[in-house]
């Protein structure tokens, strides 16, 4: 499609009222699921222009997430790279150390608003766990987490916070034992308490309206990044890069940006081993449209639809499908989906932590590999907005082992 | 006339209920299915469920999950699972058999083939868990333009509307859901299902089959008197899961279960008359 047909386009309208974007998204659940669905469409439509449910929300942004969050110019790293001038949105900083919280503070509020007393999450590095816990806790709300087994073992100190913010955190064993496999339990525990229990999911994934509603709640990264590029720089950035596992903080950068369509959009899967291998958790680029989790998406999947397992050293990339709005993006061309390996996050990662003293997550270290390659190829009067969606005091464990260093 | 409307018809005439047994195709190995689902028949089954096995079962409980990754060991693919229905029909020509899964590994194979390929085998109906009929809009004619019937689930929290219009798009029969949860729970409760089941019958062209929580012959002769079908999954697959490398045994235990069902369903229904 080229920029002029993008103009035909009208970004705010997706998705349709039935929650698809082109032939994604969608609804595809359990008979019992949609009742309780409909119940959230229409309460989340009703608060979404509702004023007062804005300002509760724009309060708790500033006041408890600590809002807005700066956007950086990496002058040091970008002199090295000797190409573009990138810039950092610093969803790092944010209460809880990643975006995820934008989202949970949303979905709480709108939980508490609806009477819902009991909070259920799925989690897969644990950020959206603790995010989800943290929120149960200051509105005092009973919180459950699901969590795979395996991810349980990868992810120990965020499971350990998880208990201390009083959320119950309870391992799943079935499947693949990591976030797909929670998602799934998940399902299934608000399959069972329906009546009484808030499904907060962490992604823009799921049956209709998450995929929109999660969106929503993220957007605030991109409409803060977009005014502050254009207070501190007089322009818009010549492209945004974020790193793409169910893709919430790429969707929250991305969308206010979409009618720009000078602006370029790159999505960074997880390549891990290297696409070649099969074991990565790139779906965007090495996999094809299916349903799963409620929704028709790319999904990672085998010759006969079995969905299978992921690979990456970052736990929250290591998921199976992605966002439907970002299938479609793909599918029209208005964003660029790439993968970067496990050996370039970690390269990134190494990178930005002794040139610019910040820890980045290694979900984010996607994201910043992208940078690193495209930077030197571009003028220096060029500009890279990468999306710094978490901080990695968590993941210090994961590199240690990696690099056969005992903590 | 369908095969599961013929079924239900010669049930009504006889004053009987239809049992319904489901397991999961490939469980716990392939060559078990078809013999299987013969002795189930023999047992005094009407009409069989065969799950498709899917990596991803959200609304089934631990006991089909497992069920699935034990076929799944197998690598037992949607197009295996049609082998076995159409090796099944080679000996039965008679009992209707019900695909019941997930929609994605349909997806996969394509809509078209599908269609053609289940009513090639010999496959009556197809319960698809996650497709609701407002994302069929393409799938199911193209079901019912190959003879499937597309068999829907409505559940405790289904609304009126939606009742009325599931009802509506119904063919060969319409499930309910008897709790909220997931296969294989235990709440079973028969005072709300017998409510329910009043306003579905309110609106359903076709008969209507109770299942989740039956997992003894005292439940479904309770729940047979107030359905036309008694569904019946994870009480049948526990057996399996007990002694898998036992076919003799989990067939023989499963014979016994679906027995006493038929049994007590039987002779509730000789109550009435």
């Amino acid at each position: 499609m080229s920029e002029q047909d993008f103009r035909d386009i009208d970004w705010q309208s997706m998705p349709d009222e039935r929650g698809h974007f082109g032939p994604y998204g969608g609804r595809f659940v359990s008979e019992t699921l949609m009742a309780a669905l409909d119940e959230l469409r229409d309460a989340y439509d009703r608060l979404k222009d509702d004023a007062a449910f804005q300002a509760e929300f724009d309060h708790d942004l500033a006041h408890y997430v600590g809002r807005p969050s700066p956007v950086y110019h990496a002058e040091r790293w970008s002199r090295e790279l000797g190409g573009a001038q990138i810039f950092l949105k610093r969803e790092d900083l944010n209460h809880t150390g990643a975006h995820k919280v934008n989202n949970t503070v949303g979905q709480a509020l709108l939980a508490r608003r609806m009477g819902k007393r009991r909070i259920i999450a799925e989690t897969g590095a644990g950020q959206h766990g603790v995010a989800t816990a943290t929120i149960a806790a200051r509105l005092g709300l009973e919180c459950v987490v699901y969590m795979g087994a395996e991810d349980i073992e990868r992810q120990a100190p965020n499971v350990y916070r998880m208990k201390l913010l009083g959320a119950e955190v309870v391992p799943v064993t079935s499947g693949s034992r990591t976030l797909k496999d929670a998602l799934n339990e998940a399902m299934r525990d608000w399959v069972t308490n329906v009546d009484d229990t808030f499904y907060i999911i962490g992604t823009v994934a799921g049956p209709h309206p998450y995929p929109a509603m999660v969106r929503d709640f993220q957007s605030v990264i991109g409409r803060e990044a977009r005014a502050q590029m254009l207070e501190m720089t007089g322009r818009l950035p010549d492209a945004l890069i974020a790193c793409v596992g169910g893709g919430s903080n790429a969707i929250g950068l991305f969308h206010p940006f979409l009618p720009d369509t000078g602006v370029k959009l790159y999505g960074v899967e997880a390549a891990g081993y290297g696409l070649e291998t099969g074991r990565h958790a790139a779906p965007l680029c090495a996999g094809r449209p299916g349903v799963l989790h409620g929704n028709r998406t790319y999904l990672m999947e085998s010759a006969d639809g079995q969905i299978i397992e992921t690979h990456s050293v970052s736990a929250g990339l290591d998921y199976p499908g992605v966002g439907p709005e970002h299938a479609w993006l793909k599918d029209i061309g208005r964003a660029e989906y790439v993968a970067v390996t496990d050996e370039e996050a970690m390269a990134a990662f190494h990178a930005l932590t002794r040139i610019e003293g910040i820890i980045p997550a290694l979900e984010s270290s996607h994201a910043l590999a992208w940078a690193m390659k495209l930077a030197p190829e571009l003028p220096s009067d060029a500009q890279l907005l990468v999306n710094l969606s978490g901080r990695g005091d968590k993941d210090i464990n994961t590199v240690a082992r990696l690099e056969g260093i005992q903590l | 006339m369908s095969r599961i409307a013929a079924r239900f018809e010669a049930l009504r005439a006889q004053g009987r209920k239809a049992l319904v047994p489901y397991i999961t195709a490939g469980d716990p190995a392939p060559e078990h299915t078809v013999p299987l689902m013969h002795a189930m028949v023999e047992a005094g089954a009407d009409i069989i469920e065969l799950g498709v096995p899917f990596s991803d079962p959200m609304a089934d409980g631990p006991v089909i999950q497992e069920a699935c990754e034990r076929a799944l060991e197998h690598h037992v693919s949607l197009s295996e699972v049609l082998d076995m229905v159409h090796a099944f029909r080679r000996h039965d020509a008679d009992t209707p058999v019900v695909l019941m899964g997930y929609l994605n590994p349909i997806e996969v194979m394509g809509y078209e083939r599908f269609a053609r390929e289940a009513a090639d085998a010999g496959v009556d109906g197809v319960l698809t868990v996650d497709l609701p009929p407002e994302e069929g809009g393409e799938v199911l004619p193209l079901f019912i333009g190959h003879g499937l019937d597309p068999i829907f689930l409505l559940a405790p929290t289904s609304t009126g509307d939606r009742v009325k219009q599931i009802c509506e798009s119904a063919r060969g029969f319409v499930y309910y859901v008897s709790l909220k949860g997931v296969t294989g729970s235990s709440a079973l409760d028969l005072a709300s299902v017998e409510r329910k089941l009043a306003e579905i019958r309110r609106h359903a062209r076709t008969p209507v089959g109770v299942g989740f929580g039956i997992s003894d012959a005292e439940r479904a002769a309770a729940v047979a008197r107030l359905a036309d079908a008694v569904v019946v999954g994870s009480a049948l697959i526990r057996r399996i899961a007990a002694h898998v490398t036992e076919p003799e045994v989990f067939t023989r235990e499963i014979v016994e279960l679906l027995q006493s069902m038929r049994q007590a369903m039987d002779a509730e229904q000789g109550k009435d008359s």
